[in-house]
């Protein structure tokens, strides 16, 4: 099994990264390109059945920090 | 006066932080290494800078877990002096023992250069050694320094008097280009509820010798070292 947990900045953090990149963007001509976001994914590999509320403590406590982050569980067989 | 220097692999401003502290009449500092767990004997805490566990996952994030931050909350519940530097501050904000979080800096860069802060109170353990108003000239290098909090805990910390240093410009002005990172109403250094846990970006300790150009870190140690006698203390 394995649980993927995608963390993005909060919509009212600014993310200076996310603008620099949809400037390149824009560069490259793509003139339809709204806000640019950048966050991460973190694949965790599990033996066994997933303890899904651990799994989102960690998540809350560990991978993101809820100050300036929201994240999201996804388990996957 | 005895000072705790933790050391977090990654850490690489413990040495300033020691040398800095042993060059004052009265204060010795020793390091404690981040596996240990007793803060016994120690007056105050020092979270220096660096770049803990490789500022991997978020900076302060994985320096949060260590067994010795056990230790260290709980000598700040007790009211003891904790100061975060930098990458300290940054734990300090993982750990929930401060407020709001430090994010990249606005313009993306890494900055690494003398800036002016201003003393925005000086009735705290880290400033009453200054004056309300004092402009400080100290050392920044940092990527990640650019301070946000919700605008109720921002609008909170003023209220309490808890934010203690502010970048401005040398004459003291809190301008948005004075503010090096982008930081919420300019905020270089913020204590706690109960004044005794501070947290600042700039480097004190770089800024303890003529020869390093400034001496005004000095001040913030000097205060910590005053800060048992100091008549402020009974209405701080």
């Amino acid at each position: 099994m394995k649980a993927i947990v995608t963390v993005m900045p909060k919509p009212s953090v600014l993310d200076p990264q996310g603008a620099a990149t949809a400037e390149a963007i824009k560069h490259l001509g793509l003139d339809s390109i709204g806000r640019v976001r950048i966050g991460k994914s973190i694949e965790i590999e599990l033996s066994g059945a997933a303890d899904e509320s651990r799994l989102h403590e960690i998540a809350r406590d560990l991978l993101s920090n809820p100050v300036i982050e929201d994240y999201r569980l996804e388990i996957l067989p | 006066m005895k000072f705790a220097v933790i050391r977090f692999p990654g850490s690489n401003c413990d040495q300033d932080c020691i040398h800095a502290i042993n060059a004052i009449e009265g204060a010795s500092a020793e390091y404690v290494w981040h596996k240990d767990s007793s803060l016994a004997g120690f007056d105050a805490v020092v979270l220096p800078g660096g770049f803990s566990y490789g500022d991997y996952l978020r900076c302060g994030a994985i320096a949060r877990f260590s067994p010795v931050m056990r230790a260290v909350k709980s000598f700040a519940t007790s009211g003891g002096i904790v100061i975060g530097i930098c990458n300290g501050f940054q734990i300090l904000c993982e750990s929930g023992l401060l407020p709001g979080a430090l994010v990249r800096n606005r313009e993306l860069h890494f900055i690494c250069e003398h800036i002016h802060i201003r003393v925005e109170r000086h009735n705290s353990p880290f400033t009453n050694a200054t004056w309300t108003g004092a402009v400080l000239r100290l050392p920044i290098a940092h990527g990640e320094g650019c301070y946000f909090a919700e605008d109720v805990v921002l609008h909170r910390l003023e209220l309490e008097g808890r934010v203690l240093l502010r970048y401005c410009d040398a004459r003291g002005r809190t301008t948005d280009s004075a503010n090096p990172n982008g930081s919420s109403d300019n905020i270089a250094g913020i204590c706690n509820e109960g004044r005794n846990v501070f947290g600042l970006m700039p480097h004190p300790e770089r800024a303890c010798d003529p020869l390093l150009g400034s001496t005004d870190g000095l001040l913030i140690f000097q205060s910590i070292l005053e800060w048992p006698a100091s008549p402020l203390r009974r209405v701080a």
